[in-house]
């Protein structure tokens, strides 16, 4: 049936979708709530065991009642050891959902993974997020793979003290080596090392005792408890002004060097990405749309999206009465088309740009893009 | 903390003088007076006094001819230096008929509270945690027909089910007909027996609210970005939901239970009259009936006092569950 423009729906039809959304999650979450699976289920083979993480085609919907939103439809990238990788796009482009998406964290039982793999490099054993159950998940979850949060301000326990919070992830992993005092010692050298000068004194402080600043580099140092192999940082800077941003930004690279862990940065702020990244992913309404190093993204933007986040951002030393927007608006994540998701708000749309949403083109080794601008120009195709 | 107490504790000490006033005066201008009654019944006595007499020599004797403020004052010195005087109505010291009665609603009180906590708040959490599942609307439906259901309806259903058909319970009263030749022993049981039935009717009457409330607290906490937090860390579910969503769901709950302990003591007044329970609701519904000012005075005293106290003790164990509120 086809749905009305507008977006309107009636209440029967409605309850018709709940009632069939209601079907498909529940069999997801049966899935994932088994007990004792076995791990040849879960288990996979990294396909370059330099990655850290592998996105294969990954597609996260939610089903809502207002039908099925494809907040991440089809990403593919990886995440190489050691390297910072930054995630750029607008808000609502599915950056978080797919940072998420890999900590089993979604929204359940609406939010679920529907297609593709996440693999997980853990060293020795590789695992297939996406087939791990609950109960094995939640031992990778803060031990193996943190993330940190975007809202500083609400994302610590209002009523547990900041000791009592930090020692729970520490106490949570590492239980069987470490003693009380031991664990105790861990949370401050934690909070030492995110830069907290009275540690001891924070240690028996409450959240609303601390600014917003202090308050964030407590989630980084809830991220960083147990030495993940994986940090993935949704916006820490973004609730932050900019003297405290530039502190925070110096302290995950120095985490980052120290403990050779891999980082995925997700933000809008493109000068953000440009400080940290090693390379740089650009997602649009859900797919990515440009990926590549940060030299290829800043110096040599391909997608006319990429161009437009480029020409939008404002430039020391150069007046301008106005700053770029790009015209138009992101589709209706419900109702995606069938064609480039930027055809309508693109200006340099070629003939082929009424055909089906474009492959993949590599420009180079690490330069890929989706547009038709670039089809058979240089590139090889490998969609 | 203590200059907090302090503080409150005189504020209600002023809040309670007004109150009280406010109580006496409505009080001395029902249209029940038990001494127009009394007056009334002794002038139609041959070769006595006229009705007008009468009414004011009892007035005089029991102190009702001076004005409202006066009186209310005089009450006031009488309560604070303990002399609470006798019930006009049951004819004896207010102290002993409140004392009488007063334990037994409380038990009842107390016994149904224990039972709406026990009840109300795990159905509520479990109902939040399955939120649109089969458990949580039947968990709904069950507490809503429960808000729903008048008292009386309510107990008339129970009385016939178990009383008149099945015969398990007696329809009323708090003791059996051979109460009396029972031991000790069987004499406790026997009032047991008889407070089930009002008992379950409180109880069912009174978990639908609380539950509603707890569920909703509770999926309200659960949407926190503290509690995706929480699983980040790697909690299991039952961490996530029974220590960093509960204790953060317990804060509004505690204003809730601080504030029902003048319940406890104020007896339920239609269920005990339906039962007929000699609880302290339906003794001061019979003294207010009668006109019987001391004994009324007394009990909304005593209700005016704990309800103060259950607002401070609110204040105070929000403070304790809840480290972003300061008393000051």
């Amino acid at each position: 049936m086809a749905k009305k423009s507008d977006g309107y729906l009636s209440a029967r039809e409605s309850r018709r979708i709940s009632k069939e959304n209601r079907k498909i999650t529940n069999a997801y979450e049966k899935q994932r709530k088994r007990k004792n699976v076995p791990e040849s289920e879960y288990l996979t083979q990294m396909r370059d065991p330099n990655n850290a993480v592998e996105f294969d085609d990954l597609h996260t919907y939610f089903f809502t009642d207002n039908g099925v939103v494809h907040s991440v439809d089809g990403v593919t990238f990886e995440v190489p050891i050691g390297k910072t990788v930054g995630v750029v796009g607008e808000s609502g482009c599915g950056k978080s959902v797919t940072s998420l998406s890999l900590m089993q964290l979604l929204q359940r039982p609406q939010g679920q993974i529907v297609q593709g793999a996440i693999r997980l490099n853990l060293g020795g054993k590789a695992y297939d997020v996406t087939k791990t159950p609950n109960e094995v998940m939640k031992d990778l979850r803060g031990n193996y793979v943190s993330m940190i949060f975007q809202e500083p301000m609400t994302a610590l326990n209002p009523v547990f003290r900041i000791g009592e919070q930090l020692n729970e992830v520490i106490e949570l992993h590492d239980k069987e080596n470490k003693t009380e005092a031991q664990v105790k010692a861990r949370t401050i050298e934690l909070l030492k090392l995110v830069g907290i000068a009275n540690s001891e004194g924070v240690y028996k402080m409450y959240p609303h005792e601390l600014s917003g600043g202090m308050r964030q580099r407590v989630v980084i140092a809830m991220a960083l408890a147990c030495n993940p192999k994986i940090i993935i940082a949704d916006e820490p800077t973004t609730a932050l002004d900019v003297t405290i941003q530039a502190q925070i930004l110096d302290l995950l690279r120095q985490l980052k060097s120290k403990l050779n862990s891999s980082i995925m940065f997700i933000t809008h702020d493109l000068g953000v990405i440009a400080e940290m990244a090693d390379y740089v992913v650009v997602m649009y309404a859900g797919r990515i749309v440009e990926k590549g190093t940060a030299e290829d993204i800043f110096l040599h933007p391909a997608h006319p999206y990429t161009i437009g986040l480029m020409a939008s951002k404002p430039v020391v030393g150069k007046q301008v009465d106005e700053l770029y927007s790009i015209p138009g608006k992101v589709p209706n994540p419900v109702n995606m088309p069938d064609y480039c998701y930027f055809r309508d708000r693109c200006e340099m749309c070629v003939e082929q740009c009424c055909g089906d949403y474009p492959h993949e083109i590599s420009l180079s080794d690490t330069h890929k893009v989706s547009c038709y601008r670039y089809d058979g120009k240089g590139g090889t195709t490998n969609g | 903390m203590h200059k907090y107490i302090i503080k409150r504790l005189l504020y209600s000490l002023i809040i309670f003088f007004f109150v009280m006033l406010i109580i006496y005066v409505l009080l001395r201008c029902l249209p029940t007076s038990y001494l127009e009654t009394v007056a009334r019944q002794m002038s139609q006595r041959p070769g006595s006094k006229t009705y007008q007499e009468w009414l004011a020599q009892l007035e005089a004797q029991y102190g009702m001819d001076k004005g409202y403020l006066l009186g209310y004052l005089e009450w006031l010195k009488n309560f604070f230096t303990g002399n609470h005087g006798d019930s006009w109505f049951y004819t004896v010291p207010v102290i002993e008929k409140f004392h009488d009665t007063v334990w037994l609603s409380f038990v009842m009180g107390l016994i149904v509270l224990i039972f709406e906590i026990i009840i109300a708040i795990p159905l509520g959490i479990v109902a939040a945690t399955k939120q649109y599942s089969f458990t949580d609307y039947t968990v709904t439906v069950v507490a809503l027909a429960g808000i729903s259901l008048p008292t009386f309806f309510f107990a008339s259903l129970l009385k016939l089910v178990f009383s008149v058909k099945l015969g398990w319970f007696d329809l009323f009263g708090l003791v059996g007909r051979n109460y009396e030749q029972l031991s000790a022993w069987g004499q406790f049981l026997d009032k047991a027996h008889h407070l089930v039935l009002p008992i379950v009717t409180l109880v069912v009457l009174s978990i639908g609210s609380l539950m509603r409330y707890t569920r909703t607290n509770m999926l309200e906490v659960m949407n926190a970005d503290y509690i995706r937090t929480a699983r980040a860390k790697g909690l299991d579910e039952h961490t996530v939901i029974y220590k960093h969503a509960f204790r953060n769901t317990l804060i509004p709950l505690v204003t809730i239970l601080g504030g029902s302990l003048p319940g406890l003591f104020s007896g339920a007044l239609i269920t005990e009259t339906l039962y007929a329970i000699p609880g302290i609701g339906y003794t001061a519904y019979h003294a207010m009936v009668g006109g019987d000012i001391p004994f009324s005075m007394f009990y909304l005293a005593f209700i005016a006092i704990l309800t103060l106290l259950g607002n401070l003790i609110a204040d105070l164990l929000y403070a304790a569950v809840d480290p972003r509120v300061r008393l000051a």
